[in-house]
């Protein structure tokens, strides 16, 4: 009965499913298109770049544009120093993401809503820039490492979703039965919750990661030496701000012909600063999803 | 009387009874609260020089007392109408245009009776997500540069001219919504999917027996059901409306689009960090008349969403 109902489509769900696909297909292009053709123009020849000969396939293959990224200088320091920060920002969310959410997931932690509702208001208010920027400079973290992974130590949004996925996905009677056996909360916490939170612990883990990776205002407030920018902060100075100065030159067509290249250049620099997110992307995209799903629970 | 301070005594005994059976619980809590206290509610405190006249040197007691000054002086200033009016244009202009398009990219995934083109299209649209926004901005000047970027040449093959819109002030607010546009519809539409994997299928079967077609179950079924979470997403993005995010504009702004690209939030920067002479007290004022309008916003779409029945945040 059900499948005959499933088999005959009408007429009228025939057309609004061919509608549908083809909205999808129209978005579809519409997303994938500038990212091919990133890719595409950054294995291209500079003088098909610049002429605006690349409409979707590469043309006439080069790997110029990657060779000159991985000439300079900075953007090596940058992707070293930005890794560093990813690696030890994330290591500090983690934990210190993990010391809130849990005794918060307790619904037997006195104070719980007080202490939550401290956490929560946050996410609506905020001192501002300016107190911000005198805290960490008053504290002496200025062009330090610390200015970078500290101030956002904990973001209330992800906390939330690791108290809710404590809450849900522990059960209580796992608590009940250990405390009759006489385990206290610490041990609890070693040998049943954290094992139990390997999803979660993944899907912080990216969250923080990524921001981390692709965050440059922190770096734009906080550190002034060249020595440590971070690779967003050497990408906007040469995505955004180069200018080839046409003033001097003296050989034209060289300068040029460099000017080419910088433009390339750009290209390349997008997916080699895109890479660590875009290899790790299909791996990992059931978590980021599972994030979302987790968050949308109301705790 | 008696028998109350006896049940109160008893209250409190649980109550440290309480307490101490989880007293590793509050150990734990010590360091991020600690953080909580430092990193953000320090900087509110701080925030009281908004009603200073700030100098380094004299620091937050220091400083004299001026009481609404810099308020006053933001909101008769000549750059406030531009500054408030680009803020709001550009985020009703992006809630307006950024809100539908998951929710209907949502449904029409639901519906889709392919499940490898379903999985292709989430695949392929979730990716700008993770896409930085120097990346982004990045790519959005290659694509405008008029000499070889494929939205210019795209113009110029319509209009017949050849257009820079990085130069021209009125195109800064379509580049700005439609960027952020392709990049959030696809990562904006789990929350939604997920609302739609909740419905009950049974709502659906009965719908179908009755005689319902595909749109008229999405129009009484789908749409009711995920209600909930539209109106709780709608409620948050009330909450910033004051607030554009400076990471993106500050990227996209340059000297020829300043008159509409110049919004609160760079505004606030450009005077307390960017300038010559950094007002702190002035930029600090102008963030916390935001952040209180953001407040007030919130508190009252939260108050009308739970007024009309709908679910609310709080």
């Amino acid at each position: 009965m059900n499948k005959g109902i499933h088999k005959k489509l009408c007429t009228a769900d025939k057309i609004t499913y061919l509608v549908f696909d083809l909205i999808l297909t129209i978005l579809f292009v519409i997303v994938a298109y500038p990212l091919i053709l990133i890719i595409s123009s950054s294995v291209s020849s500079s003088s098909a770049v610049v002429t605006g000969r690349v409409k979707l396939l590469p043309v006439e293959p080069t790997l110029l544009g990657y060779q000159t990224v991985f000439r300079t200088k900075s953007v090596w320091t940058g992707y070293l120093n930005s890794f560093y920060y990813a690696v030890l920002g994330t290591s500090i969310n983690l934990v210190m993401t993990c010391l809130a959410a849990y005794p918060l997931s307790r619904k037997d932690l006195r104070g719980r809503n007080l202490i939550m509702g401290l956490f929560t208001f946050t996410m609506f208010f905020s001192g501002g820039l300016i107190p911000g920027f005198l805290l960490v400079s008053d504290l002496g973290m200025m062009n330090t490492v610390w200015a970078m992974v500290l101030p956002g130590a904990i973001s209330v949004y992800n906390m939330i979703l690791a108290r809710t996925y404590f809450q849900s996905s522990i059960p209580v009677e796992l608590l009940e039965a250990s405390q009759i056996d006489g385990c206290n909360n610490t041990r609890f916490i070693l040998k049943v919750v954290i094992p139990l939170s390997k999803p979660i612990l993944a899907v912080l883990c990216l969250y923080y990661a990524v921001g981390h990776w692709n965050s440059y205002l922190n770096a734009l407030l906080y550190l002034n030496d060249a020595r440590r920018y971070p690779l967003q902060i050497v990408l906007r100075d040469i995505l955004m701000l180069t200018q080839v100065d046409f003033s001097e030159s003296l050989d034209t067509e060289f300068l040029l012909k460099q000017q080419e290249i910088a433009t390339l250049m750009k290209y390349s620099l997008i997916i080699v600063a895109s890479l660590p997110v875009l290899i790790a992307y299909p791996f990992v995209q059931k978590y980021f999803v599972k994030g979302v799903m987790i968050g949308s629970l109301k705790g | 009387m008696r028998k109350l301070e006896k049940g109160s005594n008893a209250a409190r005994k649980k109550l440290r009874m309480d307490i101490c059976k989880n007293k590793e619980l509050y150990f734990l809590l010590v360091l991020p609260l600690l953080y909580l206290l430092i990193f953000k509610y320090y900087p509110m405190y701080g925030a009281q020089i908004a009603f200073r006249k700030y100098s380094v040197a004299k620091g937050f007691w220091g400083s004299p007392w001026v009481g609404l000054a810099n308020f006053r002086k933001f909101v008769n200033s000549v750059q406030f109408s531009s500054v408030v009016s680009n803020t709001l244009i550009l985020s009703f202009y992006s809630l307006i245009a950024g809100f539908p398009i998951p929710v209907l990219l949502a449904l029409m995934l639901q519906y889709c009776r392919s499940m490898r083109f379903k999985k292709v299209v989430q695949m392929v649209t979730y990716a700008p997500h993770f896409i930085s926004v120097v990346v982004l901005c990045g790519m959005i000047m290659q694509f405008v540069s008029p000499r070889y970027g494929f939205i210019a040449l795209l113009l110029k093959w319509i209009t017949g001219e050849t257009v820079d819109l990085m130069a021209k002030p009125a195109a800064f607010r379509h580049i700005y919504v439609w960027s952020g546009v392709w990049q959030g519809m696809g990562w904006g539409s789990i929350i939604y999917l997920s609302a739609l994997s909740a419905v009950d299928p049974q709502l659906h079967e009965a719908a179908e027996i009755d005689g319902a077609v595909l749109i008229q179950r999405i129009w009484h079924i789908d749409i009711p059901c995920i209600l909930p979470t539209v109106t709780i997403m709608l409620v948050l993005s009330c909450g910033s409306i004051m607030s554009v995010g400076y990471e993106k504009v500050l990227l996209l702004q340059n000297d020829i689009n300043l008159s509409t690209s110049q919004v609160i939030s760079t505004y606030v920067y450009k005077i307390g960090i960017a300038g010559d002479m950094p007002n702190y007290s002035y930029s600090t004022a102008i963030d916390l008349f935001t952040a209180v309008i953001n407040l007030i916003l919130l508190t009252t779409v939260n108050a009308i969403a739970k007024r009309m029945g709908q679910s609310s945040l709080f």
